[in-house]
């Protein structure tokens, strides 16, 4: 069923309106809550300075490189453990002991190894991506049909022919859920990282402007947090048509 | 050539399924006696059907024949080896879909043409092996794209491609409507009499078997063994009606316990 547009954008306005009715009802101080108003010329006024841009960059190019290194070691990790029973057994319990370990838990950790700068809050994002996309490749390939591996088998396909040809493709759908919901983690921690190691970002953004009691910035802040948020699933769900990928939902 | 021996071949597997299949079926986590002392010759370039009632262990021996999976006790020789893994010359026709869904007919097709150096050759191969089985202009489709029939045609294609010693056929249009099905069938003894390949062809359509085989294996309930061993000579086409083949077919009938269905 297709939907249209503007169906979407309902829900906002309602938001929005229940938002501004309640503090114009009940005259909310701004300093604790500011109407939609006073939000958007918090949003137009960073905006035109430039520091938004800068913030939003700052947090991007972190979330970037955490995420790309993750998944560049995550996935071929993941095949192989998926593949390989023997390297499971071995690495699997210790695959589990670390990701239930909140990346927000690593933060001392990470500024004590890596200083102060990108580097710990790309750190962090590496670490909360990597554990979830070692377990979605890996549970990927161990669902992959039997048929299609014994395809490969009955065809001579070994080695790295083997895993390109067949294992990655057939896990591929799971792979891909799991990079749109491990791109949403990332972007969640990379906001609570910014809050204490680095003097940029959308995560600082939000602290410094509630040390400075600018209650209408930290919630400017955080609706750029979500739209940014909304537009990373879009595109990682661009993904999903690519026939490499698409075949799981067209099938049968 | 390709004979294939099978020797005393037995395989037990442990009940994986909480609810049972039928009611003489194995409890859970009970040990499963398959297929009890098979034995049987399929001589070199024939084709041989495999006909029993379904869950008797029709697709574990074929896997096993085609080296997917071991044997317990017994021996599988094909032309005086023991198989132990799987081989590019012995191909197999699944089942259930045997086509990599993520690529095309063509890309599926050229599966089977690997081993071949010019790459020109190969396209050129591939495009007659496409027309061969009739799916000229859907060559960049992909398999859910195909109808059923199709697809079967693709697999097809993908094995005989290969030019194989032997075909190995796990009830391959057993998904296909009647007509494809006839089709499909007559197909089949097109491919038989053009190419070499030893086929083993699994089918629990009795009129099936008598259309097609050179040999028909009747095998029995579980554990299971060889019920009959039956060759035939007779030329195609041919008409199960009468003569001899009506006989042979009421005995195959009588044989699966069938008796009023005649």
């Amino acid at each position: 069923m297709a939907v249209r547009r503007t169906d979407s954008i309902i829900s906002f306005v309602i938001i929005i309106s229940i938002w501004e009715l309640t503090v114009k009802f009940f005259h909310v101080s701004p300093f604790k809550f500011p109407g939609p108003g006073e939000v958007g010329v918090a949003l137009y006024e960073m905006g035109a300075s430039g520091e938004l841009i800068d913030h939003v960059v700052a947090s991007l190019f972190r979330v970037t490189w955490g995420y790309y290194l993750a998944v560049l070691v995550a996935v071929p990790f993941g095949l192989l453990l998926g593949s390989w029973a023997g390297a499971r057994k071995v690495f699997n319990p210790l695959i589990q002991f670390l990701r239930p370990i909140s990346p927000l838990a690593w933060i001392p950790v990470a500024l004590i190894w890596f200083g102060i700068g990108d580097r710990p809050a790309i750190f962090l994002i590496f670490l909360s991506s990597f554990f979830p996309m070692v377990v979605f490749t890996m549970s990927g390939v161990q669902g992959v049909r039997r048929t299609y591996l014994r395809v490969a088998d009955n065809f001579g396909l070994t080695g790295i022919k083997r895993y390109l040809k067949v294992i990655l493709p057939a896990s591929m759908p799971e792979i891909v859920v799991g990079l749109r919901i491990t791109l949403g983690t990332a972007w969640l921690v990379i906001v609570a990282a910014e809050m204490i190691a680095v003097k940029s970002g959308l995560g600082y953004l939000i602290v410094d402007a509630r040390n400075a009691l600018r209650m209408d910035r930290v919630i400017a802040g955080m609706i750029v947090i979500g739209i940014i948020g909304l537009c990373l699933d879009w595109l990682i769900r661009q993904l999903e048509n690519i026939p490499y990928v698409q075949w799981s939902r067209r099938r049968r | 050539m390709n004979k294939v021996e099978v020797r005393n071949l037995t395989k037990s597997y442990v009940e994986r399924r909480m609810k049972a299949r039928s009611p003489d079926s194995c409890n859970f986590h009970e040990k499963c006696e398959v297929l009890a002392g098979i034995d049987f010759t399929v001589e070199a370039g024939s084709f041989t059907c495999f006909l029993g009632p379904s869950g008797c262990g029709k697709s574990t021996l074929l896997q096993i024949i085609a080296g997917f999976d071991r044997p317990d006790k017994g021996r599988v020789i094909i032309d005086g080896k023991e198989v132990s893994s799987p081989s590019s010359r012995h191909i197999f026709v699944f089942q259930e879909d045997g086509l990599l869904p993520w690529l095309t007919a063509r890309q599926n097709v050229a599966l089977g043409t690997r081993h071949i150096k010019d790459p020109e050759e190969r396209t050129s191969l591939e495009q007659d092996y496409i027309e061969m089985v009739g799916l000229k202009g859907f060559e960049d489709h992909y398999p859910h794209e195909l109808s059923g029939g199709m697809r079967r045609r693709a697999e097809v294609a993908r094995a005989l491609i290969t030019n194989p010693d032997i075909l190995y056929m796990d009830e391959p249009f057993g998904a296909l409507d009647f007509v494809t099905r006839l089709q499909m069938r007559e197909e089949m003894l097109n491919v038989h009499s053009m190419f070499d390949s030893t086929i083993l062809f699994i089918t629990h359509d009795i009129d099936e078997a008598l259309q097609l085989g050179d040999q028909i294996i009747v095998m029995s309930e579980r554990p299971s063994h060889v019920k009959a061993d039956i060759k035939l000579d007779h030329p195609h086409p041919r008409d199960l009606a009468k003569g001899e083949l009506a006989t042979l077919r009421k005995e195959i009938y009588f044989l699966m316990g069938l008796h009023a269905a005649l």
